[in-house]
């Protein structure tokens, strides 16, 4: 079984007038249950200690190491090699500032997009009384909510994204996807024109085609195509209403995929 | 050199950072964060299990009460723990899960009705109650006499922590990632502020602060098989030992937690047990319940660990290339609870191991999980030694952990004592100016710079980190483990000598303009090889057992001469740190007894009628009446 993997790193370091963007190969013994995570560590621990990629940890819950593996954006750490073939490309994620290597800012693009849309709940913090029991919440409520907090924001389906790529203000699936979250919160006391005047234009819900991209890679399968056509249902709703008979108003609010009109 | 000032230097943005940020800005200071990583990324993220505070809500915690919680957390230290400070906690963690409810997190709420629920592997049925219907849920965690641990499905750390990273958005609290301190800027008796390493340019900066708060999470890196974060390497610990001024407190408690998976040494939550997971042994035989027929799995955790151990060393544990383990169970939970409430374990399971835990078992062994001991803070959260510097979270031995803390107990004290001392950092800040001594921006800067220029330049005498790491690695798994001993010690304290001696000449082999990442690596070596000794030398001088710390050749707790807590110093160019002890506690309102659980003989000690008396009880009680009265 014991093969030697190629693996070929994209390399460039910005801060270095005389770096060139370049590929370069380097080859390491695969052993039983190895993923990318131990391979680039060895590559860094044995042939080239200036190596720059991020992990931190380690077990696909954080988010650091996402990088495009043989074309596609995914984490490095929950990449089993023998998943692979033995040539194995890693680039950067691309949409994001490059840092160096395989290493990427997707802090400040998470940070920016996260005080566009204020991602918070938006209600009176003071009103919270230490004596008083908590407000009630239904379960499967809390489930919903914490299906769209499970985003790791590993930066994996902006960069699978088209829209993202020619526009740089785009806010992307996982932003759309948080703004749900607390749309769906009802401790959030935002409403619909609220909602409208942050993603109601093409850098949020309208400038996505639909591609699927994103939901394609997400590793936490995170459901960003049907929070994509909730936000997209509720927003086109709100800027009709008045506009179109309440039957018909009612017949779109169904919930669903936005690719049924593709 | 680019300055910063913020009112608040918070060095650190995990769960414990994060909240202390959010309390001083609320109170409308000027707070930055710095973190190696995206704030979210923070080893708080990694966390699935829960955490403790005493509601009551679910049917299975029903009664129970912060008295109850209290008295768990000190049992579950093994009495080493401070027990005023364990007080605060207990009192103050159900305040912090409902304010956090306030802010955002979906905490699972309890669902009126029958549910079925596991306990060591067999089901039984509980009836929720209708009128605690939509209330926080909680699940059961080792150690504990009641249900208490909150969670969201199995992501507690991941919702928690993106609540108050949002809060951090709102409050505008400055958010500097990828920046790394790497010394405190003091002049012997203040605390200025830190000498900061970009890791996008290399560039050092000096961030100056009115106060500095340390909440760098823990150091399980000093050990090779860790369920911690690669970042988890104690430079908050390493900045503020390196003044020799500000003590660390019982380095040598260290936690191993029962269920790290093998080989990769990544964490399944202790829910698995909590929710009705089992242990088993080669012979998919279920041993725990032998050992500890009362508890069996869900005795705390340094007993469990212990226990499979145990268990291993009699040659029944599974054999595999990287080395024996034993087996999790949780196959009887079924498809849909693991999907859900586990997913995060079924997804571990799945990627990294190849193995389906709806259908196979967990290979697991304990594995470096927590650090009790830390920068060693008052109850108020302020360091020792250096005025205007503070400590939370994992990084701090604030001490309501003792010798072992209680699963779910840690989450929770990040955010209780994010809070509390967030107040009391709030308080300082109202009261105090500092002046800014250039002279002490200086020397901190002059001493970075100095380390990374010797370090490219050096040309005889050369050492690898990387093999300085290996060596630490080796020697901490090989003898600083479960079990220990004084040969062993003995072995380890000697060797980290040797490695501390030879980590002045570090040599770094590649060359890159800006941003190295071997610097880091490099710089980080050396203080980690303090830590390292701190546990190590601390272990070998406590000739007792108590908690996570297991003599084999000092097997009671020996309260007599014991029943207190390490101070290790450490003086500029020695290789051992300076040791010395200070009372567990300052009083205890439950005196020392039996843990009801993991067995061992105590030696008792004498303790002074005044001290099994908690001050101002009654006072307290009395004023509040009078008030009462009053108003
Ligand atoms: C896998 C795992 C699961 C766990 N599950 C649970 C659980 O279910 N319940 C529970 O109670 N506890 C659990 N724990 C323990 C708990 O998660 C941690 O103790 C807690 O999250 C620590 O929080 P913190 O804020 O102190 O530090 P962290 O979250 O570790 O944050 C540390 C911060 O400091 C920054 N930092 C570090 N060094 C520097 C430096 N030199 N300069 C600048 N910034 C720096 C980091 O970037 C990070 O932002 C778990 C731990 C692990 C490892
Ligand atoms: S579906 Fe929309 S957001 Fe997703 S990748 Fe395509 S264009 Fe981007
Ligand atoms: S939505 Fe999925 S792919 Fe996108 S950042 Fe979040 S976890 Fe990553
Ligand atoms: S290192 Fe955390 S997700 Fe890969």
């Amino acid at each position: 079984m014991s093969r030697r993997l190629h693996i070929e790193v994209f390399r460039y370091n910005p801060l270095d007038p005389n770096s060139q963007p370049h590929m370069q190969s380097f080859y390491v013994n695969e052993y039983d249950s190895m993923t990318l995570f131990i391979a680039l560590n060895i590559i860094r621990d044995e042939q080239d200690p200036t190596l720059q990629f991020d992990f931190c940890c380690r077990a696909g819950i954080c988010g650091s190491c996402g990088m495009v593996i043989n074309g596609r954006p995914s984490l490095a750490c929950h990449t089993q090699t023998r998943d692979l073939p033995d040539h194995i490309v890693l680039h950067p994620l691309p949409v994001f500032k490059l840092i160096g290597d395989l290493s990427v800012d997707t802090g400040t693009w998470f940070r920016d997009a996260g005080s566009r849309i204020e991602a918070w709940v938006h209600n009176d913090h003071e009103k919270f009384d230490a004596k008083a029991e908590e407000a009630r919440m239904e379960n499967d409520l809390a489930n919903d909510i914490f299906e769209l907090d499970r985003c790791i924001e590993c930066g994996c389906c902006v960069s699978a994204c088209g829209t993202a790529r020619m526009r740089d203000d785009f806010l992307g699936a996982t932003s759309i996807a948080r703004i749900a979250r607390f749309y769906l919160d009802p401790r959030d006391e935002r409403n619909e024109e609220n909602y409208y005047q942050v993603i109601g234009n093409d850098q949020g819900v309208f400038g996505c085609m639909g591609l699927l991209g994103c939901e394609d890679v997400c590793p936490k399968h995170i459901p960003l195509q049907d929070q994509l056509g909730i936000m997209r249902r509720m927003l086109a709703i709100h800027s009709v209403k008045g506009i179109l008979p309440k039957r018909i108003l009612e017949k779109l609010q169904h919930k669903g995929c936005c690719h049924e009109s593709h | 050199m680019q300055i910063i000032y913020s009112d608040l230097l918070c060095i650190g943005a995990g769960l414990a950072g994060e909240r202390v940020a959010v309390e001083a800005a609320k109170a409308g200071f000027n707070v930055t964060c710095l973190s190696i990583v995206p704030p979210r990324r923070s080893h708080s993220s990694a966390a699935q299990g829960g955490m403790q505070a005493a509601l009551g809500n679910a049917i299975m915690g029903e009664g129970d009460s912060p008295d109850i919680h209290f008295a768990d957390t000190v049992k579950g230290s093994d009495w080493g723990c401070d027990q005023e400070v364990a007080r605060i906690f207990a009192d103050t963690a159900p305040i912090v899960m409902r304010e956090v409810a306030h802010w955002g997190v979906p905490w699972n709420r309890v669902e009126a009705g029958v549910h079925t629920y596991y306990k060591g592997g067999k089901p039984f049925e509980a009836e929720e109650k209708r009128e605690k219907h939509g209330l926080i849920h909680a699940r059961a965690f080792g150690g504990t006499a009641k249900w208490r641990t909150c969670y969201t499905a199995d992501g507690t750390g991941r919702s928690v922590l993106n609540t108050l990273d949002s809060m951090c958005l709102r409050y505008e609290v400055g958010i500097h990632d990828r920046t790394q301190a790497e010394a405190l800027i003091h002049d012997g008796e203040n605390c200025l502020g830190a000498i900061v390493r970009c890791l996008k340019t290399g560039e050092l900066k000096a961030y100056l602060a009115t106060a500095t708060l340390i909440a760098t999470g823990g150091y399980g890196r000093i050990y090779r098989a860790t369920t911690n974060a690669v970042i988890c390497d104690g430079g908050g610990q390493i900045a503020a030992l390196d003044t020799g001024l500000v003590p660390m407190g019982n380095m040598e408690a260290i936690q191993f937690h029962p269920t790290g998976t093998v080989p990769t040494d990544i964490l399944v939550t202790e829910g698995c047990r909590g929710d009705g997971g089992t242990l088993l042994d080669v012979n998919e035989y279920r041993f725990m319940p032998d050992y500890e027929p009362e508890k069996a799995e869900l005795a705390s955790r340094d007993v469990v660990s212990r226990r499979m151990q145990e268990h291993i060393r009699k040659g029944l544990g599974v054999k595999s290339p990287y080395g024996d383990h034993l087996w999790l169970d949780i196959r009887h939970l079924g498809e849909k609870h693991i999907t859900t409430k586990l997913r995060e374990v079924y997804d571990i399971c799945t990627n990294f191991l190849g193995v389906n835990p709806i259908h196979d078992l967990i290979p697991v062994r304990p594995t470096q999980h927590y650090s009790m001991g830390g920068i060693r803070t008052n109850k108020d959260g302020a360091a020792y030694g250096l005025k205007g510097l503070f400590s939370a979270g994992e990084s701090a031995c604030w001490d309501m952990h003792g010798f072992n803390r209680l699963g779910g107990n840690s989450l929770a004290e990040t955010v209780v004592a994010g809070r509390y001392v967030g107040k009391k950092i709030v308080e300082f800040l109202q009261g105090h100016t500092v002046d800014f001594k250039q002279s002490a921006i200086n020397d901190a800067h002059t001493k970075v710079a100095a380390r990374i220029m010797e370090m490219t330049k050096r040309s005889s005498k050369q050492e690898s980190a990387i093999q300085l790491r290996d060596e630490m690695h080796s020697t901490m798994m090989d003898n600083v483990g479960i079990f220990r001993n004084g040969k062993d010690l003995q072995a380890a304290v000697d060797k980290l000598d040797e490695l501390i001696d030879r980590a002045k000449n570090i040599k770094l082999q590649g060359t890159a303009i800006g941003f190295n990442p071997e610097i880091s690596l490099a710089l980080r070596i050396p203080g980690m090889l303090k830590l390292a000794q701190c546990t190590a030398y601390g272990a070998l001088m406590r000739t007792e057992s108590r908690g996570a710390h297991t003599r084999e050749d000092f097997p009671e707790r020996n309260d007599k001469e014991w029943l207190n807590r390490t101070l290790a110093y450490w003086k500029d160019g020695e290789t051992r740190p300076e040791l010395k002890y200070e009372e567990a506690s300052p009083y205890f309102e439950i005196p020392p007894g039996e843990r009801g659980y993991g067995g061992g003989k105590i030696i008792t000690a004498d303790i002074p009628e005044e001290k099994l008396r908690v001050p101002n009880k009654g006072a307290d009680k009395k004023k509040a009446k009078q008030t009462k009265k009053a108003s």
